[in-house]
């Protein structure tokens, strides 16, 4: 008799430990889903900004069809881009053909005395600097939840309910890469 | 983290409960003495409805009697607005509303009572005298009292408790100056329930200012000072902003004694707060700016 009751009581434990820790997990993950919100929100807004700018650009710099080739592309490949670290890739190459962007523009000094332009330029300075504070509020979140469900005994739960490890998003990739020594 | 934020959630029960006794013990006393059930029925009532007002009103009053105005999302203002929306993506919070005093001692305060309904105030001082650095350390220590939640505990002190401080002083100075001039038979007996009362207060007064302290303990500022200098990842901004505010010798002159703790330095100057007596002494909330900047200055490594 005594030993049924240990028995009921442990498995009672077990029970009301795995809730726990289920819901900690739901918790962690659907916070880390609205940061990741927090980053789409200003990534649309920079899309968005981007032909305006290729446009006010064309009007001075007409025989830059290249670079602007390159940033729609590297746009287009941005906004078809899946998963945080994926987006994070093409989203540095789209920085890249934007700085070639505007150091084009250097050489044509009345595009840059429009107020169009400086207020275009403004906007996206304002709207990377968004998406790197978003970014570092994701990233804390995804390394919290990742660490939760990789830890002993809370992977065993993560794996039974089928919880998933998020990316990172937009590590820069010497930051990811280890270094390579050549001799 | 989240304990902070639930130990605050806690204090913030226990002090509107301490306040509802108060106030309805306050009452009893009175309706016994003067054998009138009305009296209890009245205090009761002013208690719950002062509770209500304070959780749901006391940013918006905090914010009146500081002569705060709703600043506009244009120039000259835009990058006090990014340096708000940026700070509070990085904490993961909404965006709180902000506020301007037109006041040029530098100061700042964070108020409301959840993240979703949370105010930011600047004055005009604080947006002249500090650079981008200084000003998004000072809004990162305030987006750190939002997340917290110590802005909700915070600003039901300055209603709550500024009530009960401005009674003791009230009852005091009315039975000090009442026994002085009269001594007559009739008004005796109002004249003693009145001194018992002054006493019990006079006891409480100081209790009330412990429990203050207790909640607005330095703790609270470090830890502000902290998180937020891990919000910008540069403590420097901070600490050279509290040196500038500190090094300030102007008075803040909206700020008063049941405000006075919001503030992210305290905004009664070292030369003026000694003249002010007993009640200022009391209310000294926050740790002394040297060591403040130490602290940050440690951090930077």
């Amino acid at each position: 008799m005594i030993v049924l009751w240990i028995t009921l009581g442990i498995v009672g434990i077990l029970i009301i430990w795995f809730i726990a820790v289920f819901n900690g997990i739901v918790t962690l993950k659907n916070r880390t889903k609205e940061a990741w919100s927090d980053i789409d929100v200003q990534l649309k807004r920079r899309h968005d900004l981007i032909p305006n700018l290729i446009e006010t650009v064309k009007g001075y710099a007409t025989h830059e069809k290249e670079v602007f080739q390159k940033v729609t592309e590297a746009r287009s490949q941005a906004m078809q881009a899946k998963g945080a670290e994926e987006t994070g890739k093409a989203e540095n190459i789209l920085t890249d053909t934007l700085k070639s962007l505007f150091a084009v523009s250097e050489n044509y000094p009345q595009l840059r005395a429009t107020e169009n332009f400086q207020k275009l330029q403004d906007e996206l300075t304002d709207t990377e600097n968004k998406i790197e504070a978003s970014r570092r509020f994701y990233n804390g979140n995804v390394r919290d939840f990742n660490t939760m469900i990789q830890v002993f005994p809370n992977s065993m739960v993560a794996g039974m309910t089928g919880s998933k490890e998020f990316e990172l998003f937009g590590m820069d990739e010497a930051e990811k890469e280890t270094p390579q020594v050549k001799f | 983290m989240y304990k902070n934020i639930d130990s605050n959630k806690r204090r913030t029960v226990l002090l509107i409960f301490v306040f509802l006794i108060f106030v309805i013990g306050l009452g009893y006393l009175l309706s016994w003495y003067f054998d009138n059930q009305f009296i209890l029925v009245l205090a009761v009532l002013i208690a719950t409805i002062q509770a209500l007002v304070s959780y749901y009103y006391s940013d918006s009053i905090t914010l009146a009697i500081s002569g705060a105005k709703e600043v506009p999302h244009q120039e000259p203002f835009l990058n006090l607005h990014r340096a708000v929306e940026n700070l509070a993506l990085t904490a993961g919070l909404p965006k709180p509303k902000i506020f301007l005093i037109q006041d040029s001692a530098p100061n700042a305060f964070a108020t409301g009572r959840d993240p979703q309904h949370a105010s930011l105030a600047v004055t005009t001082g604080l947006l002249e005298k500090l650079n981008k650095t200084e000003l998004e350390g000072v809004v990162a220590h305030e987006m750190s009292h939002i997340g917290n939640y110590d802005i909700r505990l915070m600003t039901l002190i300055v209603v709550l408790v500024g009530v009960v401080a401005l009674l003791s002083d009230f009852f005091l100075r009315w039975t000090w100056f009442g026994s002085r001039r009269r001594s007559d038979g009739e008004s005796g007996q109002i004249q003693l329930i009145l001194f018992i009362v002054a006493i019990v207060l006079a006891i409480l007064a100081p209790l009330v200012a412990t429990v203050i302290q207790l909640a607005i303990s330095r703790k609270r500022e470090f830890l502000a000072d902290a998180s937020g200098a891990l919000l910008t990842r540069y403590p420097e901004g901070l600490a050279s902003a509290l040196e500038k505010i500190a090094q300030d010798r102007e008075p803040l002159e909206v700020a008063n004694k049941a405000t006075a703790h919001l503030y992210i330095e305290s905004p009664f100057k070292k030369s003026t707060a000694q003249g002010k007596g007993w009640l200022v002494g009391l209310f000294t909330t926050h740790p002394p700016v040297e060591e403040r900047i130490r602290r940050l200055k440690a951090m930077i490594k």
